[in-house]
């Protein structure tokens, strides 16, 4: 066994690291590690709408309600998972806010009139300055905000159904109650 | 009762191709002839089997059999003829299938090619073919069986083809992908044959050219089709999009076209065997990691196909059987092999190396990029998409590093570069294109930016630096004599080098000038309303309503005026298909060699105004063109004379002494 074998098997040995994270990937449900940014307010910012290009939006329209705001794009795949859950979530009442990221704007226009569009208004980030501001990993995230308009809570990556149920759903009802008291 | 028969062929391919994967492996080893005759009669039994199977499936589509699920899944009564065959390759099943008869199709093809090849080598490629059919096959027959029967509750109609899939670009491009899928497998048994043998010399390189260069082709031209299908069926008028499918495909064709240059490397100057045989390897690894990705759902993507990690499960088995298993030979066996050339920095071999790393560079940002989720996963990051800015910011700096490579390719000799003073010009050339690549862009569109002037000066110097390297190889004293034709000296790899890299320029010009110029307008018109885009004005003139056997459609009608002139007429559709009740935008495109028109209708906005979406789109057709020159350059390689000189007896003698050598000293 010379050096040079051990060389040769650095392929080898890097595509069963490979394996293992496809292994890793195919057993599991997106089970998925929340970090939190507790307390923070949502960074001020000016954007235009994404239907409406000529007007333009400020923290001021989430100010004052429970709302949340998702971050996503037409080529991030993974939206398209979480999209019919949060057509649902909508529907069911919950305010949420569309923050479409270093996207173009008509293939985002096109993906919410194939596929619904479950935001109250849809903030048009391009050249991803608010993602920047807010410090986004990559799409989609989802920020819960109070009536404060402060951060209270970050999800990273799609939300599905069962961690709805399971986290979410508590997390966005105790801001509910909050400040009805 | 004929899809019973489908099954049962299927079967028999399977116990032919373990016949095939095991008797000539075994003859061998063990120098019997017979047995490693068998390898060419089990690989064309193995066609015939798969082809039969494949034709009694197509028969159950047209004849509407819904009793089998698959046909029950993807068609209906509906369908047109034509769609009902696509549709055989429209779902996970058929298309697994599709797989496996163009396997045993390029396993029949060497079986008849190879005649001249030394009969171990022939035996062992053959068996590794049929091992790769085994696991093929095996992977339909127990996860995805197109064969099985819906009874007795069999529904009256089928579900449909997906409408996305329902058009000419989709019949054409899954099977010109899979030739080039799966035309690797050929260049990859050849090196897994050489390291069982234990024989792995630079004329196993030359013996794997051809093939390597008709898969590249075959994949070359199956990527663009799906680009071009994108572009006109999704109405988004984006060409990639950086998609996990999309990618699954881009990767085998970065490594294939890095191995089709080490290739000439080690056929030429017996340099980097190692790296080239590796780079086999893995390009039909990739080949085989992008099926898995499509086919087992770790990714989700905008291509709808059905995902179940039971399937992904057996895939990964198999991924990790044959890459696991020829990383682990190449592993132990490589370190026999040799290279004993030197390098010159500039030389054509090390160039040659230099475009091996870009594209390895570029395998690796894709690769990253669309595992990315997977990984921010497995590290406990969530599921995220790192998507297009990433990729376009990566990959620009490497396509200016593989023009600039490429237009001083042409005058770099092997060996050793030897500066003469005819080479002065280039630099005219490198000048006179900066100053172009300034020039026309502004004023034609009338701004530049760098990106631009970067993209188009360097693609404009490939071009004349490579046109002017042409015309002094032909010889022009011959003109006039005789039949008034130049004497032409030149090998057809050479013209195909010249057609592959300008095909190459012409690309990325398109994508540099559709990606900073093109106009997008996403507007709410009420019939009468006009819109100007670029030079163009856009009058739309209301809609109506059109009925075909599988859809009916609102049909809009805008004209396109410039200067007042009538240029066309332009009908885009909303299409909403009666199975499946799924609505789709049809584009109607006005195509040009300098631009596409390109209109989509969206949603009705209730009191008579239609959302409408109005693209100008630049050189948008010069991507697809460049790409059909690559494809053509690599056509004209497999006409060298080189090839065909192979089969002479000499060479063969020849190649078979060195084989000889190799062994004694190894």
């Amino acid at each position: 066994m010379n050096r040079t074998f051990f060389i040769y098997l650095a392929p080898f040995i890097l595509f069963i690291a490979l394996a293992g994270v496809l292994f890793f990937a195919l057993g599991k449900d997106p089970k998925l590690l929340p970090s939190a940014k507790l307390g923070k307010p949502f960074p001020d910012f000016q954007l235009p709408g994404l239907h409406q290009p000529e007007k333009t939006l400020s923290k001021t329209e989430l100010v004052g309600e429970v709302v949340l705001i998702n971050i996503w794009a037409t080529w991030c795949v993974s939206c398209l998972v979480e999209h019919p859950v949060l057509s649902k979530l909508a529907r069911s009442g919950v305010i949420i806010y569309g923050l479409n990221y270093k996207d173009v704007r008509s293939a985002a226009i096109v993906f919410l009139e194939n596929h619904g569009n479950p935001y109250r208004e849809v903030f048009f980030d391009a050249n991803g300055s608010l993602g920047l501001d807010l410090g986004v990993y990559g799409a989609p995230e989802t920020y819960f905000l109070d009536r404060e308009g402060q951060i209270r809570y970050r999800h990273i990556g799609v939300i599905t159904t069962d961690i709805w149920q399971n986290k979410l759903k508590s997390i966005y009802q105790g801001l509910i109650q909050e400040n009805q008291e | 009762m004929i899809p019973e028969l489908g099954h049962f062929f299927l079967v028999s391919a399977f116990a032919v191709a373990l016949l095939q994967g095991v008797l000539p492996l075994w003859g061998a080893s063990s120098g019997n002839a017979q047995l490693m005759a068998m390898g060419k009669t089990t690989a064309m039994t193995q066609l015939i089997l798969i082809a039969l199977a494949f034709a009694c499936l197509v028969n159950a589509f047209l004849v509407n059999d819904f009793t089998v699920a698959y046909v029950a899944t993807n068609s209906n009564s509906y369908l047109p003829d034509w769609f009902k065959i696509s549709a055989v390759w429209g779902g996970h099943e058929g298309s697994l299938l599709l797989w496996a008869l163009i396997l045993a199709g390029w396993g029949a093809a060497v079986a008849i090619m190879g005649k001249h090849l030394p009969e171990e080598l022939l035996a062992r490629v053959l068996a590794v073919m049929g091992l790769l059919g085994v696991g093929f096959i095996s992977f339909i027959l127990f996860t995805s069986n197109p064969f099985l029967r819906l009874l007795p509750d069999f529904p009256l109609d089928g579900n449909d083809l997906n409408p996305l899939l329902q058009d000419i670009g989709l019949i054409i491009h899954p099977p010109m992908l899979y030739m080039g899928y799966v035309g690797f497998s050929v260049p990859f048994a050849f090196v897994i044959a050489g390291l069982i043998g234990g024989q792995l010399d630079s004329v196993w390189a030359r013996w794997s050219r051809p093939w390597a260069t008709v898969a590249w082709c075959f994949l070359t031209l199956g990527i663009a089709l799906g680009s071009w299908w994108a572009y006109y069926e999704l109405g988004w008028g984006g060409w990639w999009f950086w998609d996990p499918v999309e990618n699954a495909s881009l990767m085998p064709w970065l490594a294939g076209t890095a191995l089709l240059h080490s290739l000439a490397v080690t056929d030429k100057r017996a340099g980097i065997k190692i790296w080239t045989a590796l780079l086999a390897i893995l390009t039909f690894s990739l080949s085989l990691l992008g099926t898995f990705l499509v086919r087992s759902g770790v990714l989700t993507s905008v291509h709808a196909f059905a995902t179940d990690p039971e399937r992904g499960a057996f895939i990964l088995a198999f991924l990790v059987i044959v890459v696991g298993g020829s990383l682990l030979l190449f592993a132990l066996r490589a370190h026999r092999l040799k290279s004993t050339i030197e390098y010159n920095l500039v030389s054509r071999e090390s160039w040659l190396v230099f475009q091996n790393v870009i594209m390895s560079i570029a395998v690796v940002v894709v690769l990253l990029g669309t595992l990315y989720p997977l990984l921010s996963e497995a590290f406990g990051a969530g599921k995220l998409s790192v998507g297009p800015p990433y990729f376009n910011l990566l990959f620009q700096p490497l396509a200016y590093l593989a023009l600039f490579l490429m237009a001083l390719a042409p005058y770099i000799q092997w060996r050793r570069y030897q500066f003469v003073s005819a080479h002065r010009s280039l630099f005219l050339l490198a000048f006179i294109s900066v100053i172009l690549g300034v020039i026309v862009p502004w004023f034609y569109f009338g701004y530049v930016t760098w990106q631009v002037v970067l993209a188009f000066s360097l693609s404009l110097w490939v071009f004349l630096s490579t046109v002017k390297n042409l015309l002094g190889k032909v010889n022009f004293d011959r003109l006039g004599n005789g039949n008034g034709k130049p004497e032409i000296l030149l090998s057809r790899s050479y013209l195909a080098m010249i057609l592959a890299h300008i095909g190459f320029a012409v690309s990325i010009t398109g994508i540099a000038f559709t990606s900073e110029y093109s106009i997008e307008k996403d507007v709410r018109m009420y019939p009468g309303d006009t819109l100007n885009a670029g030079a163009y004005q856009f009058e739309f003139k209301g809609v109506h309503t059109a009925s075909e056997s599988n859809y009916r459609a609102i049909v809009g009608t805008i004209e396109v005026t410039q200067n007042g002139k009538l240029i066309t007429q332009l009908r885009p559709e909303k299409r909403t298909y009666r199975v499946q009740q799924s609505s789709m935008t049809e584009a109607a495109i006005d195509a040009g060699f300098f631009r596409d028109l390109y209109v989509a209708l969206g949603d009705s906005l209730g009191d008579g105004s239609w959302a409408v979406r109005v693209y100008y789109k630049p050189f948008v057709r010069w991507i697809w063109m460049g790409t059909i020159f690559m494809s053509l350059g690599g056509a004209l390689v497999l006409a060298d004379r080189r090839y065909r000189k192979l089969r002479s007896k000499s060479v063969m003698v020849e190649a078979r002494n060195q084989q000889f050598n190799v062994k004694r000293v190894g």
